[in-house]
């Protein structure tokens, strides 16, 4: 029997929409291959890196590269790098975000332009003559080399973090207000969680140039694995060069390793 | 629909708009030209004009989303100017198109997000949130956990008509509600929503800009032209046979007559009660009743007395006893809530010219036919054309 039943019925939508749900909860199910992928990059990591400690425990190094490729100097420098990565990116975190939130809220949103702009010139500009020049002014050391990275890694966040809650739906914001959300709460449980993936890309983007230029820290005396790189240049030490790289390269890969489960980690469930 | 308005308690309080204006910044004409309007407790008032005309606007300066240039608007009596504007809009049901559910939260968190700015306890705003998932016609169980990607478009809408009712506001405002769901499903979603207000009976005011939503949906029908100017304001009945003026004949456009269909149920029409009979009935008896009666077919129910089978006579001759149907007779029934729009439809596809009309549970009611609707039609017409209607001045 065929019903044309235009009452609250549902059980006939239901079944349809309990088909698209379930789709849905497969497709959600699949995205967890990502994490095997995830897997992989520190996996490699770790193959590149017991490789090259079994090479350096078996090579035959004169008395200069084995100062250089001491142990405990190694674990310095790499620990003096990580460092110098760490502390620029929450610097730059605790300015670019609440930067970026100021200039979506309508009082300042027209001053975005002008603030992208002078960021982008601190990325733009080389990062070899911004670290010399602020040196030169303000002298060598560790906070000098912050800054430095500072200016260069802000944009990304910054941007990000702007582009990430202008996407937001302008609907799911006025749906908020209209059902009496005050602004700042709007802000944290609406806007801010939607803009959380976009963000969070942005954070992964600094986190990767400043790992990769914290290389330059050691023209300023701010330490760091460019010791090594530099060194190895200076003194024609290819094992020194060479174990420098390598050691760059996979500190490298790791901290976007990290960062890549980090935006795993805090995109809120319910997004695609 | 106006006049039947003690069936249930009213919850929802008056509106009133007096000489409303929003202008903006830089525009020459303003968007609402003094717009004053009441809307009676416990109404659905449908806003409906071409776009652009300033409904939304109208609309989104109830809740304050955007604030009136000039002019006073009160809900249940009280200045809303006056008061903080989260506050106000907590106490204000708001439905959007499509829903514009949170996708990051689940059902239950974006039902709960209002009561948890009134600071409800736990075990109530859970309760609460069942309660409405029920209402709407969602298993709590199976919906409660879920994320809005995870439900259909008409799934996702019926959250959003839980979500504007969470806190039990008297006065929900509704912006295109069913806009983004298919024909199917918004005709269910309509008919719901009547039957959730038939229930509730709050203040609902929605803009809309398809008429035969509003004529269906509408206790009053509000048409704007552009400004927000009144072009009518009057029960559907009364535009559909009367309209004001050119601009409205042209908006309700052609085929008054037959949107008259959508404002009458079935439930409305004397049905016709033809010769009944159930399985296993003795052959010979049925006959001879509807013999008597003058049918030539019989309705056939089953052992709840819902329709299963419509035979003709003819067919019975030979047989000791009523049969059970054979699994591919199609019996197309209707709903008695159905719109006589719908009757029609079904009625031509029918063999017999008519349709079997159900109750509660499918129980069989009787039969309706095409000379049943044609006389209703012809009333309808006929009270509207006839003596000017009072309400339609006020």
């Amino acid at each position: 029997m065929t019903t044309v039943d235009r009452g609250p019925d549902t059980s006939r939508e239901n079944v349809a929409d309990a088909k698209a749900a379930a789709a849905g909860l497969a497709s959600s199910r699949k995205r967890r291959p990502g994490w095997r992928l995830l897997l992989g990059q520190p996996l490699f990591v770790a193959v590149v890196v017991i490789a090259w400690a079994i090479w350096r425990s078996q090579a035959d190094l004169d008395s200069i590269e084995k100062r250089q490729l001491d142990w405990t100097l190694l674990g310095r420098l790499t620990l003096e790098h990580l460092k110098l990565t760490v502390v620029a990116t929450v610097i730059v975190l605790a300015i670019a975000v609440p930067l970026g939130i100021a200039l979506t809220r309508p009082r300042l949103r027209r001053a975005a332009p002008l603030v992208v702009a002078f960021a982008n010139a601190g990325q733009a500009a080389p990062v070899i003559g911004l670290i010399v020049l602020l040196a030169i002014w303000l002298g060598f050391g560790f906070w000098t080399a912050i800054l430095a990275l500072c200016l260069y890694a802000i944009l990304p966040v910054l941007r990000n973090t702007i582009v990430g809650l202008q996407g937001v739906d302008p609907t799911l914001v006025e749906a908020g207000r209209g059902m009496g959300m005050s602004n700042r709460s709007v802000l944290g449980r609406i806007e801010l969680p939607l803009a959380v993936p976009v963000i969070m890309a942005g954070i992964r983007t600094a986190l990767v140039l400043v790992v990769g230029t914290a290389t330059l820290a050691t023209f300023i005396d701010a330490g760091g694995l460019g010791g090594l790189i530099t060194t190895g240049i200076r003194l024609l030490r290819y094992p020194v060069l060479i174990s420098g790289a390598i050691l760059v390269a996979a500190l490298a890969l790791l901290i976007d390793w990290a960062g890549r489960v980090l935006e795993e980690v805090t995109r809120p469930r319910g997004l695609e | 629909m106006s006049d039947n308005t003690n069936e249930t308690e009213v919850s929802g309080v008056d509106i009133d708009l007096i000489d409303v204006v929003k202008r903006y910044p830089g525009q020459k004409r303003a968007a609402v030209e003094g717009l004053s309007l009441h809307i009676p407790a416990g109404e659905i008032v449908m806003f409906v004009g071409p776009s652009g005309c300033g409904k939304t606007t109208s609309l989104k300066m109830i809740n304050r989303l955007i604030a009136p240039t000039s002019g006073t608007i009160r809900i249940g009596g009280e200045e809303i100017g006056k008061q903080d504007d989260d506050d106000l809009r907590r106490r204000i049901g708001y439905v959007i198109q499509g829903g514009s559910l949170f996708p990051h939260m689940t059902v239950t968190q974006n039902i709960a997000l209002v009561p948890g700015l009134l600071g409800w306890d736990k075990r109530r705003t859970a309760e609460r949130v069942d309660e409405l998932l029920e209402l709407v016609g969602l298993d709590p169980a199976r919906y409660r956990g879920r994320y809005p990607r995870e439900l259909s478009g008409g799934q996702q809408q019926r959250v959003g008509v839980a979500r504007g009712l969470a806190a039990d506001p008297p006065v929900i405002l509704m912006d295109e509600p069913f806009g983004a769901v298919d024909p199917i499903t918004r005709q269910r979603l309509q008919d719901e929503l009547l039957s959730i207000q038939e229930e509730l009976r709050k203040t609902i005011v929605c803009v809309t800009h398809d008429f035969d939503e509003a004529v269906k949906l509408g206790d009053r029908i509000l048409i704007l032209t552009e400004g927000a100017n009144i072009a009518q304001y009057d029960v559907p009945e009364a535009i559909l046979a009367n309209p004001a003026d050119r601009f409205v004949a042209d908006f309700v456009g052609a085929g008054a007559a037959l949107k008259q269909l959508t404002l009458s149920r079935v439930s409305e029409i004397d049905l016709g009660r033809p010769t009944v009979a159930q399985i296993g009935d003795s052959a010979a008896d049925v006959l001879r009743a509807a013999q008597s009666a003058g049918d030539d077919s019989v309705v056939i129910l089953d052992a709840k007395r819902r329709p299963v089978d419509w035979m003709w006579t003819r067919d019975l001759l030979d047989l000791d006893r009523v049969p059970a149907p054979h699994d591919d007779t199609d019996l197309v029934t209707i709903d008695r809530r159905a719109t006589l729009n719908d009757a029609l439809d079904t009625m031509l596809v029918s063999s017999h010219g008519s349709a079997v009309v159900t109750g509660r549970r499918d129980e069989y009611l009787g039969v309706v036919d095409f000379q049943a609707v044609l006389t209703r039609i012809q009333d309808t017409h006929d009270e509207h054309h006839g003596v000017p209607d009072p309400e339609a001045v006020a």
